[in-house]
């Protein structure tokens, strides 16, 4: 088994805050890897590291070898990492279709182009391409709708095809299912499990939803507190009694 | 046609009947009729109206799609104008290469002054724009004389070298741009009834490039290019998550607009040419921004219509005199018209600033679209209801 994405003794302090506490993970290629934690457990942050939005005070983050840190976020992205924000992020004034041709042109033509004449409705390729992945999100009806103008299930699914369109070699997901309806969480599920499958993305995935988590998750990583507490496959993750003194701890 | 989808095209086209026709329709009141005073049909004021149409259509490229709100594009029409009058002296009189070389000499001013200004966003990069514009004018008033005339301006003279055509003709001491031979300000004046109307050459060349550089940036709006521009001042941070440098694409634009600020330059000394250091000043460049901002930031065809109302108001509005109020009021009776005389002389002459200020904030408040803007969104709600 070939590991993905291997991180290596990752710290990152705020102030007084200790955020991540030597976080180590490996990531095998091809598979699903979910990452839970009560809140404020620093989740998001470990994926803010990888994309070069943060930079940990030490620790590598190696992605098939080669190290993520220091590189700046384009250039991490056209390596072929993209992001779905905790908080959708996307292109609020412009189509749903516009805001998945972006994506599939940077994919395609890199981190600059000065095609300043060539007319978009020529590009007939990457529209087919965003309307594909759109489709397969159930949104092809809303192309033309402005991404501002969406609920909130529905600009995560745009988030989502944003990131599926690139034809990433890892997509990391922040919570992609929270503030859809169980139909959109379900299609969600059928939708990433059908893309693990037939393209082989790594995926790492970070939810609250247990439903999302055990129907694909190949292995589990728990962060509590900045520190990982277990990573082990999912049947064996229900039971471990770190864990759940981790959640109910937390609760109280 | 012509790359462009049906609307696009059809705005075209609208577009250059109107620059085509302006000559007869900006003057639609008989010679020495009472409103003969609204008449816009000048050469002087038609060039004007085309030249800061197209420079407000490339500052739109960049705060238009982009976003970022230069307040020191003055500087790049400055420099335009100083290259071309440059062109005109020692060159040749014909002003193709002026035209040229001032759009050449704006590109690279406006990159290495784009380059720096960049670094940063929102209110520092406008403040950054606008020191570099005011230390351009001081620099060109003061320690640029040689170059650039110091507070007398550049212009050129009968004795200038001008290496490829030597000696040209002109009136006084001030030898006439020409395009090969023919010369800018030469008209034909066609008299049709009491309506008297002048095709100018200088108009018809400043018409020839707009339609061009409007086609252009037709063009650039409905490119992949001026996508990411409008995703830049969408969301800046998640381009650079897609895969995206956001910095080259802005520098792009800067420099794009800045080219064609340095083109309206050109085209500037080419029908008069003269260069003063004021062309720089902050006041110019803030009036590009009013120019876009009225007719429709992020519109295609806004900031030439903006340009339009602004300079109208400039050349129209404030040659209305009292004289003029209380001949249009006479026919009321005399505690009326001066009552009325009272009432209209302080939005008019001196005060054409007060009705523009009036109607720039009528626009934005009501109109966040702009004059254009505003204008579909009223065809859209029409058509909207409709179709229900
Ligand atoms: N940029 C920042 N500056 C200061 N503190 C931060 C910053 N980002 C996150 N934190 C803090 O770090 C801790 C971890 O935050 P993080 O967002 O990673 O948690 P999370 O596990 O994603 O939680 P949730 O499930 O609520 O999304 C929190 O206490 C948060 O307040
Ligand atoms: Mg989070």
């Amino acid at each position: 088994m070939t590991v993905a994405l291997e991180v290596k003794g990752v710290n990152k302090r705020f102030g007084g805050l200790q955020a991540l506490n030597d976080v180590n993970l490996l990531v095998d290629e091809g598979r699903i890897h979910a990452i839970i934690g009560p809140n404020g457990a620093g989740k998001s942050t470990l994926l803010n590291c990888f994309v070069g939005k943060l930079k940990p005070d030490s620790g590598t983050v190696l992605f098939n070898g080669q190290n993520l840190i220091g590189r700046l976020p384009h250039q991490i992205n056209q390596a072929g990492v993209s992001r779905v924000f905790q908080t959708p992020e996307i292109f609020s004034d412009l189509t749903v279709l516009e805001n998945v041709m972006i994506p599939a042109l940077a994919h395609r033509d890199g981190i600059f182009e000065l095609n300043a004449l060539r007319p978009l409705r020529r590009e007939t390729d990457i529209r087919t391409k965003a309307v594909d992945v759109l489709e397969d999100l159930g949104m092809e009806d809303k192309l033309d709708m402005t991404a501002a103008s969406m609920s909130r299930g529905d600009k995560r699914r745009l988030e989502m095809a944003m990131g599926l369109v690139q034809e990433p070699k890892l997509l990391l997901l922040d919570e992609p299912t929270a503030g859809m309806s169980r139909a959109d969480t379900n299609n969600t599920i059928d939708v990433l499990k059908h893309i693990g499958d037939s393209r082989g993305i790594t995926m790492i995935i970070i939810e609250h939803d247990m439903h999302v988590v055990f129907s694909l998750a190949d292995k589990i990583s728990v962060l509590a507190q900045g520190t990982v507490i277990a990573e082990d496959i999912p049947q064996n993750i229900k039971g471990n009694p770190k864990v759940q003194e981790a959640y109910l701890g937390g609760a109280h | 046609m012509l790359g462009l989808n049906r609307n696009d095209f059809l705005m075209l086209l609208f577009v250059f009947v109107l620059v085509a026709a302006a000559p007869i329709f900006l003057n639609p009141f008989p010679e020495g009729s009472t409103f003969a005073q609204f008449n816009a049909g000048y050469p002087d004021l038609m060039q004007r109206f085309l030249i800061f149409g197209i420079f407000a259509i490339g500052f739109n490229i960049l705060f238009g799609l982009t976003g970022y709100l230069s307040f020191g594009h003055a500087a790049f029409l400055g420099a335009g104008s100083y290259a071309g009058v440059w062109m005109l002296k020692l060159l040749t009189i014909n002003v193709i290469p002026a035209i040229v070389v001032s759009t050449i000499v704006a590109g690279v001013f406006s990159l290495m002054i784009g380059y720096i200004s960049l670094r940063r966003s929102g209110i520092y990069f406008s403040i950054l724009t606008l020191a570099f514009a005011q230390m351009s004018f001081a620099l060109a008033a003061s320690v640029l004389t040689p170059i650039t005339g110091g507070e007398t301006g550049l212009q050129t003279t009968l004795s200038d070298p001008r290496i490829l055509d030597g000696a040209a003709a002109g009136t006084g001491n001030i030898p006439a741009p020409s395009l090969f031979g023919l010369e800018m300000g030469h008209s034909w004046k066609v008299a049709v009834g009491d309506w008297l109307w002048t095709f100018n050459v200088g108009y018809y060349l400043c018409a020839f490039v707009l339609m061009i550089v409007f086609y252009i940036s037709i063009r650039i709006f409905r490119s992949p290019f001026g996508m990411m521009l409008k995703a830049i001042k969408s969301n800046n941070e998640r381009l650079s998550y897609t895969g995206i440098s956001p910095r080259p694409y802005t520098l792009a634009a800067f420099v794009i607009s800045g080219m064609y600020a340095g083109l309206a330059g050109g085209l500037m000394v080419s029908m008069d040419p003269l260069a003063g250091a004021e062309r720089m000043q902050w006041t110019a460049s803030g009036e590009v921004v009013l120019m876009t901002i009225l007719g429709g930031v992020g519109t295609v065809v806004g900031p030439v219509l903006g340009a339009g109302i602004i300079k109208y108001f400039e050349n129209i509005f404030s040659k209305i005199n009292d004289g003029l109020l209380e001949q249009w009021f006479a026919f009321m009776p005399d505690g009326l018209a001066d009552f009325m005389v009272t009432i209209v002389h302080p939005f008019v002459g001196k005060g054409w600033h007060l009705s523009l200020g009036l109607m720039f904030m009528l626009v934005v408040i009501f109109l966040p679209g702009g004059l254009v803007g505003g204008v579909t969104g009223l065809f859209r709600r029409l058509f909207r209801r409709r179709s229900h």
